[in-house]
């Protein structure tokens, strides 16, 4: 399927950016041991440009969700910027950052007020951004809820009366009522049953196509990257690894991670069993990130200088990937 | 012929409610053999938890399970007071659940908590006891196990907690395991670690394995045989080959048109839906559960009960009505299958 818009979409200037960003956090490292930091987002660069659907994939703990809060503009970066719409963000209110960028949680039954009416948690942007004519909120309101499919009569309802699909409905009508340029979708649909799912993937896909929006997607489920994204961000351990188009990447994964990952997703197809994607069972420590490469421990192809020598990003077309196997197009490149 | 391992007859699982009662399981019947895995799937609501805590004898005290039989290794368990059951469950047969945090004691450590599942149900001394956790904490790839042993369960990752609540269903070698969403909290590496782990040792040790899941993609990887359940009813069941390449009931087809399927939907296609919501399983309730949402219902379907009727496939059962003449259409389903 073509998409006119990220055809272009590499000359368009991005909406948001992260430049170099890292953020650290003061933990605890147990009883009676001090604090330790903790490098939750390690030297990230990346863009998402208007049109763009950019999906953010890797493990619990990788730092998806703290690069996320920074291009909302909720938390600052320790070193680096973040660019949003052109300008640093912590020059910027959050009432200014939130014209621009609008967040979808995962959990719709924790990121909605119990205790206001559907049509006011739809109106609250509407309210925190002094929108002039507080006259025609009700009817923006309702013109929002037909939008993402719920009936204007749940106006006046609370969201403990609505269903885990309806309440999804609710927080993406409330993070299109003020017309963002970009939505931040935080795992949208992995507190969803299946049937419900595919609603909101329809209902997401459509917006985008009808009103000229661009995402973020964060999600482990990469069948859903996969259908939604045209580009995808592999995170492992507070870094990007590697970034490529959606095609390439699940045509042809180059880092071993992403090729770990991509093999553990389950498609429906019986009599091809579970692969064994050979990981081993140790966990990553984000507190005690391992030497050379990050990845190194749990990496079917390490090789000795992995252990100790940190790899560079290679960028290519597109695409970038941060992996030894690739030195020699690396050097190759600096000496052409 | 196989060993069977569990046999589940018209099993039914009622809860009082103060709006009446609700029938989470009707009549539910399956069978698990000697080296098989059923697995039960289905959506939040549709009964398949209830049926394996009514089978492990685990219920919430208010819930009602009756049963037309219910038998381990040939041994009633419907009729066993609560002392018989508690000496079969752990020891016979085993479940893991979802969170294993909520099943690990965090006040005792690993190697404890490992060696009382053993000595609770056998004669054996603690230094065998202790043997035994070592072996199956190593064998489920737990690296340095006999570290692990002083350890308390928060000082392990999700994935490793649930790999020692593998190792502790395996102390007194089940011939049944009762898995529940046993991945769902896990990352998607982890998960396909853990299931892999699951098939080969349910092989090694010849067990029966039924596991309850919603992801159709593991269902399709790992099971022998499917259950699918909707609002307390089996609809369709089968060899996984069955239930992905001939999806007979409307609701089965449905779910499987739900999921994008990397190389098989194409990008921002319309994904199928299900629309409408699961009837309440309060009260009477009488004619096909899906009717309501079904895209093929006729008046028939709203009339009468509808029995699990042999499907188009050997082994294979649907309650659907119009299942034999929408076989034709059985086409647009077979999208999300092998090509």
């Amino acid at each position: 399927m073509s998409r006119p818009a990220s055809a272009n979409a590499a000359e368009a200037a991005p909406i948001v950016e992260a430049r170099a960003v890292t953020r650290t956090f003061r933990v605890s490292a147990g009883l009676l041991k001090g604090k330790r930091t903790l490098r939750a987002v390690d030297g990230v660069d990346l863009s998402v440009r208007p049109g763009e659907v950019v999906a953010l994939v890797g493990e619990s703990g990788c730092g998806k969700t703290t690069l996320a809060r920074m291009l909302l503009g909720l938390l600052a970066p320790t070193s680096g910027e973040i660019r949003i719409g052109g300008k640093g963000s912590v020059a910027q209110s959050r009432r200014q950052i939130a014209t621009l960028v609008q967040p979808v949680f995962q959990d719709p039954y924790s990121s909605l007020n119990p205790r206001k009416s559907i049509g006011s948690i739809i109106a609250l942007p509407l309210r925190a951004q002094r929108h002039p004519e507080p006259a025609t909120w009700r009817s923006r309101v309702e013109d929002m809820m037909e939008r993402v499919g719920l009936a204007r009569r749940l106006y006046d309802n609370y969201p403990s009366q609505l269903s885990g699909g309806q309440r999804q409905r609710v927080a993406i009508a409330r993070a299109l009522i003020n017309q963002p340029r970009l939505v931040i979708c935080d795992e949208p649909t992995s507190a969803l049953d299946v049937s419900v799912q595919s609603q909101i993937l329809n209902l997401l896909e459509d917006l985008r196509r009808d009103m000229g929006l661009t995402y973020l997607l964060i999600s482990h489920n990469l069948a859903v990257v996969e259908h939604l994204a045209t580009r995808v961000a592999v995170m492992y351990l507070g870094r990007i690894v590697e970034e490529a188009e959606t095609d390439a990447l699940f045509r042809s994964p180059r880092h071993p991670y992403s090729q770990a990952l991509l093999q553990s997703v389950l498609t429906p197809e019986p009599g091809r069993g579970v692969p064994d994607t050979q990981l081993g069972a140790a966990y990553p420590d984000p507190l005690a990130v391992p030497s050379g490469c990050r990845f190194h421990p749990r990496c079917v192809r390490v090789m000795p200088r992995c252990r100790s020598q940190v790899p560079q990003p290679l960028a290519l077309p597109g695409a970038m990937v941060e992996c030894h196997l690739y030195d020699a197009q690396c050097q190759a490149r600096s000496t052409a | 012929m196989s060993e069977r391992v569990l046999t589940v007859e018209a099993m039914q699982v009622d809860l009082p409610l103060a709006a009446g009662t609700l029938h989470a399981v009707q009549g539910v019947s399956f069978h698990v053999d000697r080296g098989e895995t059923l697995c039960i799937v289905g959506e939040s609501g549709c009964g398949k938890t209830l049926t394996a805590l009514a089978v492990m004898d685990l219920l919430p005290s208010a819930a009602r399970r009756t049963a037309a039989r219910l038998e381990l290794n040939g041994q009633d368990l419907a009729g066993l007071g609560e002392r018989a059951i508690a000496d079969i469950r752990g020891n016979r047969m085993a479940m893991i659940f979802q969170e294993p945090m909520t099943s690990l004691n965090p006040a005792y450590t690993i190697g404890n908590q490992l060696e009382e599942a053993l000595l609770r149900h056998r004669p054996v001394s603690r230094k065998q006891a202790r043997e035994r956790a070592l072996y199956l904490l190593d064998r489920v790839g737990i690296p340095s196990a006999a570290g692990r042993l002083k350890q308390y369960p928060h000082q392990l990752s999700g994935g490793l907690r649930q790999r020692v609540m593998i190792a502790m269903a395996l102390m007194c070698g089940p011939s049944l395991i009762l898995a529940d969403e046993p991945t769902t909290a896990l990352d998607v590496t982890i998960q396909a670690q853990i299931l892999h782990l699951l098939a080969e040792l349910q092989r090694e040790f010849a067990m029966g394995l039924v596991l309850i899941t919603h992801d159709l993609g593991i269902v399709a990887r790992i099971a022998t045989r499917v259950a699918v359940m909707y609002a307390g009813q089996v609809v369709e069941m089968g060899t996984a080959q069955a239930i992905f390449s001939a999806p007979s009931h409307p609701y089965t087809r449905g779910l499987l048109d739900c999921i994008p399927v990397p190389g098989k939907t194409r990008r921002g296609e319309k994904l199928g839906t299900i629309p409408g919501m699961v009837p309440s399983l309060i009260g009477l309730m009488h004619g096909c559960r899906f009717a309501g949402r079904c895209p093929y219902v006729v008046e028939a379907c709203r009339q009468s009960e509808v029995p699990l009727a042999p499907g188009q496939a050997p082994d294979h059962l649907v309650r659907c009505i119009r299942h034999a003449e929408l076989g034709g259409l059985a086409a647009h389903a077979a999208r999300a299958v092998a090509s």
